[in-house]
């Protein structure tokens, strides 16, 4: 009977923390405070997911590092873009998927994902170049490669430095007001280009970026300090973005846009709201099936499947798991195997009470009977909503592992509820009872 | 209620059931959507009298893209589905509309996949599905270890949800063919659902079988696996009841683009209850006694009588 209090007291304890959660959108613990809105995901709000996979031959590795380093190098990218609540995420070896909610205005956006940003300040010795023309510079290429090019006519001019020498960089206007860009060099390299410039006074040295020209400056006296300015004929905005792609700097393995989603943020609301109607019915009718059927077990069922319902919402908060549509067709579908759970207990606790065992015998038995059953087929479940989360998460198809996320976190508290909650609701109320006395209760 | 005692007749139903999605298979294949094959799909609704395709062709062609299929999507709306096209062209085709129908066009939606990703996942996908059945079948193994051939119920199992992977992809082929359905990832995440529903049912009729052996000892097989199945036929009705009314509710009020996802849902999740009753237990039977040693038999003493 102790016991029994103790589980009821922490299930009622996990039902108001459940509710507590269920409807607020922060939660505060003294002085720890945590954001626990529900997160919607892209089908569901509309917003742009990109699945990028590094642009090398299929056969050659990519480190982790790499790729880790480049999601880093992206994230910095987009989130300077002031495009909030971005997720990126490596996804298997060697893609990233990245994902933009709420933008309405993917095509921008890929395009800055897509700048590799390699930007190269050039010798090009007394040749100034036009801002846009295309140059060859020799960053990266072998001496054979070289001379293959110059024998074919093509000039090929000396990379100094590239961008991974900057230390900080700036958009600030110049006298007349144009918008310039200043940057400062980091220690190495200051004293690599102070020797330089004071070599080549008069020379023009060429700032080159992702193979493009952006300007030509000629070098009018040594830079020691290594502080610099380019200027040019940009935009306030094309130098801002510009700016970006300096101080973020090149990517360590190129990238390639292998799948995109754009959902409009219409289709998101509406499907949103379908959904929960859906949940809402198909719930309402589950719950009158089971008081129907079961009588008064089937009630108190439905007891531990509101339960059931507001533990797994408080963890799809807390986790937090990101709702997709899939996923809340998981979560629903779960609701089924709760119900299953306690079906299968009720099914076998009819048995035994028409075998003539007394309620509270027939409560323990039913349940111990039930539960190899509900063990074994809720683990398969687990088994295969694993694979999916695996296969899922590899391919970056955050669909499949939303709904097998959902799944398998609703089996779990299925599992929770079914051993937990249904029990102790059921000795609380029925130990009393004589179900001799009121066998319709029990629909026997 | 003798069930085990038709099982033959049960067998031929569910052949009766999966032989026109076979055969659908065979003649058109699996219908696949670009998650799978690679490509682009567009959705895209006009703020005033929708345009016809012709329009729509010609736009596209405009940049390229011949092979553009249009369908149109609710009253103001289309679907194109396309080679595989980047944003920016996306972009581009979109203004164009703009200009050309001079009104305002909405993207819905927009999904663009390269083949080489799009072929990828699909050999993954037959992949995670193959390990899926293997996890499964040790994982049974284990769990009836304490009954005589646990092995076979694992096979038993396996076999009941090859039937409704069976039902599900050949009804998609049905579809595929006269609704324009196509198997995407939805798709692949309705089908492992009803695998997992499939075992799911199996292993509640095993746990019976394996209760009830250990409880009736002189029983013979088939009356013990028979009683089985009837003990737990409340569950089943029940339980499958329960599934389909949250399906329903979601089919009916769930919206247009999960409608596809639902159906496949629902009948799977009824083939899983109907091949763990029908199928897998009367499996157990078969093997048990090795009947097809007498189906060779059988069949040579029949023109006979």
């Amino acid at each position: 009977m102790r016991r029994q209090n103790n589980m009821l007291f922490l299930i009622i304890l996990l039902f108001a923390v459940a509710v507590w959660i269920d409807f607020s959108d922060t939660i505060r613990i003294g002085s720890f405070s945590r954001n626990v809105e529900t997160r919607l995901g892209l089908d569901l709000r509309g917003g742009l997911q990109v699945l990028l996979e590094a642009d090398v031959p299929a056969d050659t590795p990519v480190a982790p590092e790499d790729l880790e380093v480049a999601r880093a190098i992206i994230e910095r990218r987009v989130n300077a873009l002031g495009v909030s609540e971005t997720v990126l995420q490596v996804a298997g070896d060697r893609r990233i998927v990245a994902e933009f909610p709420g933008i309405d205005n993917p095509e921008d956006v890929i395009a800055t994902l897509r700048e590799t940003g390699l930007l190269e300040f050039v010798d090009t010795g007394d040749t100034p170049f036009q801002a846009g023309q295309p140059i060859q510079t020799d960053f990266g290429l072998t001496e054979e490669d070289i001379a293959a090019l110059e024998a074919e006519g093509i000039a090929v001019y000396h990379t100094v430095m590239t961008g991974t020498a900057l230390d900080t960089v700036a958009v600030q206007p110049d006298q007349l007001g144009n918008p310039t860009i200043s940057f400062s060099l980091k220690p190495d390299y200051a004293k690599l280009f102070a020797d330089y410039t004071a070599a080549n006074i008069g020379k023009y040295l060429t700032i080159v970026l992702d193979g493009k020209v952006i300007s030509s400056p000629v070098i009018n006296s040594a830079i020691p300090d290594g502080q610099g300015v380019i200027q040019g004929s940009f935009t306030r905005e094309e130098a801002n973005s510009l700016a970006i792609q300096l101080r973020y700097g090149s990517l360590p393995i190129p990238l390639k846009v292998v799948e995109s989603r754009t959902v409009g943020p219409t289709l998101g609301e509406e499907s949103v709201r379908k959904s929960l109607l859906a949940g809402l019915i198909g719930l309402t009718v589950v719950m009158l099936f089971m008081a129907l059927y079961y009588r008064l077990p089937g009630t108190i069922a439905d007891v531990a499947l509101i339960n059931y319902t507001l533990l797994t919402l408080m963890l799809y908060k807390l986790i937090p798991v990101v709702l997709t549509l899939p996923g809340i067709a998981g979560f629903i579908l779960s609701i089924g195997m709760a119900v299953d759970a306690n079906v299968l207990i009720f099914e076998r606790l009819k048995e035994e009470l028409r075998a003539g065992k007394s309620l509270r015998m027939a409560i323990d038995l039913g349940w111990s009977r039930a539960w190899p059953s509900i063990r074994d087929s809720n683990i398969a479940t687990l088994i295969t909503s694993s694979i999916l989360f695996w296969f899922g998460n590899t391919f970056g198809a955050s669909m499949v592992k939303g709904f097998a996320l959902t799944l398998a976190l609703g089996v779990m508290v299925s599992l929770f509820t079914a051993i937990i909650v249904t029990r102790t609701l059921l000795h609380l109320v029925l130990d009393n009872v004589k179900s001799a006395e009121h066998p319709k209760w029990f629909g026997i | 209620m003798n069930i085990i005692k038709h099982r033959y007749l049960y067998f031929f139903i569910s052949l009766v059931v999966i032989l026109p999605g076979v055969i659908a298979l065979a003649l058109w294949g699996l219908p696949l959507g670009i998650d799978f094959t690679g490509g682009s799909l567009l959705e895209i609704s006009f703020s005033g009298t929708r345009p016809d395709n012709a329009m729509i062709a010609e736009t596209y062609a405009e940049f390229g893209i011949e092979d553009a299929i249009i369908q149109p999507l609710g009253d103001d709306a289309f679907s194109i589905r396309t080679q595989a096209i980047d944003d920016a062209t996306k972009g581009q085709i979109v203004a164009a509309l703009e200009e050309k129908s001079g009104q305002t066009v909405t993207v819905l939606h927009f999904t663009q996949v390269s083949p080489a990703v799009g072929a990828e996942v699909a050999a993954r996908a037959m992949g995670a599905v193959a390990l899926a059945a293997l996890f499964i079948l040790g994982y049974i193994t284990y769990a009836f270890r304490g009954v005589r051939h646990a092995f076979r119920y694992g096979v038993a199992a396996i076999t009941a949800m090859l039937h409704d992977v069976l039902v599900v992809v050949g009804l998609e082929a049905i579809f595929g063919h006269y609704l324009g359905w196509q198997a995407d990832s939805l798709f692949l995440t309705a089908l492992l659902t009803v695998i997992g529903f499939s075992v799911h049912d199996s292993i509640v009729v095993f746990d019976r079988v394996r209760e009830n052996s250990h409880i009736y000892r002189r029983l013979d097989y088939e009356t013990l696996v028979n009683h089985s199945i009837v003990q737990t036929l409340d569950r089943s009705i029940n339980t499958q009841l329960t599934v389909l009314f949250t399906l329903l509710a979601l089919a009916i009020f769930g919206g247009n683009n999960i409608r596809h996802f639902v159906v496949i849902l629902m009948v799977g999740i009824f083939s899983g209850t109907y091949s763990s009753i029908f199928n897998a237990a009367p499996i157990l039977v078969v093997w048990e006694y090795q009947e097809w040693k007498n189906w060779f038999r059988r069949r040579k003493a029949e023109p006979a009588a």
